[in-house]
């Protein structure tokens, strides 16, 4: 993992250790017993690597699915209540 | 520095709507029965559309746009070239400071996020 520091901000390692840790609301919970400690940087960067991949994975699965409905024209027959009964999200 | 969490029903009212759109002319485009060349196709629906669904706001989704533009590959670099971190998972990642990346970062998973439920839903509202 870069630990680079952008020049044009002096950083501070708190600042930086804050965003980190903002980032960890964007993770799922984990369920264990553990998830009241407080995690250090390097474990919650980790775990967003592994999630981010984990969510990439999911969409390329996802793809591989949706383009054999291409195939089948699935995806035609049902187009314009499919649209509208997402836009209901 | 901007940390707005993005708006997910409206990224996925967005998404939804290009990336349907992009499937009905994937549907009628030639060529499409090779299945890898659907896949490869479809899975690049799928990023572009999010993308296009951000727009330009954000430095990822610009890094995404910004690819397409030059005609390079979308594809091949987080799947067949596994990267361990944050810079390598992010579009546009290797070029932003570390403040901007953490920021970027958020707003991508939880674009991620919309897009995966999306995408659920569209599966499961095809399946005859």
């Amino acid at each position: 993992m870069s630990s680079r520091r952008g020049s044009a901000s002096k950083l501070t390692e708190d600042e930086v250790n804050d965003l980190i840790f903002k980032l960890q609301a964007s993770l799922p919970h984990e369920s264990n017993s553990t998830s009241n400690k407080k995690r250090s940087a390097s474990k919650i960067l980790e775990r967003t690597c592994i999630y981010i991949k984990k969510l990439q994975k999911e969409v390329d699965d996802l793809s591989d699915v949706l383009s054999k409905r291409l195939a089948s024209g699935d995806i035609n027959a049902a187009d314009a209540e499919l649209i509208a009964t997402l836009l209901q999200l | 520095m901007n940390i707005q969490p993005p708006n997910s029903s409206s990224i996925k009212s967005r998404f939804a709507v290009k990336f349907v759109q992009a499937m009905k002319r994937l549907s009628k485009r030639r060529g499409m029965g090779d299945r890898y060349k659907r896949y490869r196709a479809t899975r690049a629906a799928a990023r572009v559309s999010l993308a296009a669904a951000v727009g330009p706001e954000r430095a990822w989704s610009r890094a995404v746009l910004r690819r397409i533009k030059k005609r390079r590959g979308l594809i091949g670099r987080t799947t067949t070239n596994p990267r361990r971190n944050l810079r390598g998972l992010v579009p546009g990642g290797k070029g932003m400071d570390y403040c901007s990346l953490l920021s970027e970062t958020a707003h991508y998973i939880t674009c991620l996020q919309a897009q995966v439920q999306v995408m659920q839903d569209m599966l499961h509202l095809s399946s005859p």
